[in-house]
């Protein structure tokens, strides 16, 4: 048990490196909004997730608009249902108590490293628990330094930083990218979000353009209908 | 609804999200047997994800103007061809920094 939660640690170290630089800059940002080191120190502890944190950061305009920022956090990390999903096999006879606390500590980037050690030959939930540890630490650590940065910095745009926000998560949409048959969902999301961000209040046109992209995606076609019958087999 | 939030106020609203997130999370390896997998929605849950992110970004990369337009499209060749998100990110950011400073 503790091996394989010391392996799952290891095995998250590179990409632990990138949690913090990234985390840096969620952290500035959170300086500059007027978030507190310890309100951001709760958010990483208890919501635990990068891309929904920045999108409540970046909401974080007093009066603070609670319904709206809860409802996207929801929709951002909506992705969870399925990752929760995929991990089925993996805790397969786990007791229900080790499920909910193992649960809490897994973000995307631990997942990805667990299920690439499962297809190379089985692996444990104590693995993936390790790799949420070193990378709740890694958050932590970098976002509570890039706090301390953002309070000194006085002129952000200057560095860009109202724009970090949109390059990370131009980033991260791309490393989603599953090929062709995201051409027409994709087309579809970025026009239903334009359009719902002109007519709708508040965040919903994230909801317009991801819901909107995604009915896209069962327009069909044969080739599309090849894809996913080639994912689903694997 | 918007409220003033402050003190205990922030915590709950943190903690709400905090809720909402723990419950997908367990929500999805709990309900695993029951959400299809395969068929429509099958189809439509797994192209989700990508259309949210791209949903999140779209409409600020356009109201941010040319220099925005341009910095997103060099990050995400940049995360396409490298994978790599944080190096992505510093080239879309020096990018508007460059721009802005040449203004």
């Amino acid at each position: 048990m503790s091996g394989q939660i010391r392996r799952g640690i290891a095995a998250n170290l590179p990409v632990a490196a990138s949690v913090i630089a990234y985390g840096s800059v969620l952290g500035v940002l959170a300086a500059q909004k007027g978030v507190g080191w310890q309100q951001l120190l709760f958010m990483n502890l208890s919501i635990f997730a990068g891309s929904a944190q920045f999108v409540m950061v970046d909401m974080w305009n007093p009066p603070l608009p609670v319904a709206e920022i809860v409802a996207a956090v929801f929709i951002i990390n909506f992705r969870y249902l399925l990752i929760g999903a995929s991990l089925r096999s993996l805790f397969q006879g786990s007791s229900l108590g080790h499920k909910s606390a193992v649960m809490h500590l897994v973000a995307d980037e631990n997942w990805a490293v667990t299920m690439a050690a499962d297809r190379k030959g089985g692996t444990t939930t104590y693995f993936l628990l390790g790799g949420g540890i070193c990378l709740v630490l890694a958050w932590s650590f970098g976002t509570l330094l890039g706090h301390r940065m953002g309070a000194a910095i006085q002129n952000p745009e200057m560095f860009a930083l109202d724009f970090a926000f949109l390059a990370v998560f131009t980033a991260l949409a791309v490393s989603l990218w599953r090929g062709k048959s995201d051409i027409l969902p994709w087309i579809g999301a970025a026009l239903f979000s334009i359009l719902g961000e002109h007519y709708l209040p508040g965040k919903w046109y994230v909801v317009t353009g991801g819901i909107g992209g995604a009915l896209l995606a069962l327009w069909d076609n044969p080739q599309r209908r090849k894809e996913t019958e080639k994912e689903i087999s694997t | 609804m918007n409220v003033a939030v402050a003190g205990v106020g922030v915590y709950l609203l943190i903690a709400a999200a905090a809720l909402a997130t723990y419950a997908l999370r367990l929500g999805g390896l709990l309900l695993g047997d029951r959400l299809p997998t395969t068929g429509r929605f099958r189809t439509f849950m797994d192209a989700l994800p990508g259309t949210i992110l791209l949903s999140l970004v779209a409409p600020g990369v356009i109201s941010s103007g040319i220099a925005g337009c341009v910095a997103a499209t060099l990050t995400g060749v940049c995360a396409y061809k490298t994978g790599n998100v944080f190096v992505s990110m510093l080239l879309g950011m020096a990018t508007v920094a460059a721009a802005r400073y040449m203004s």
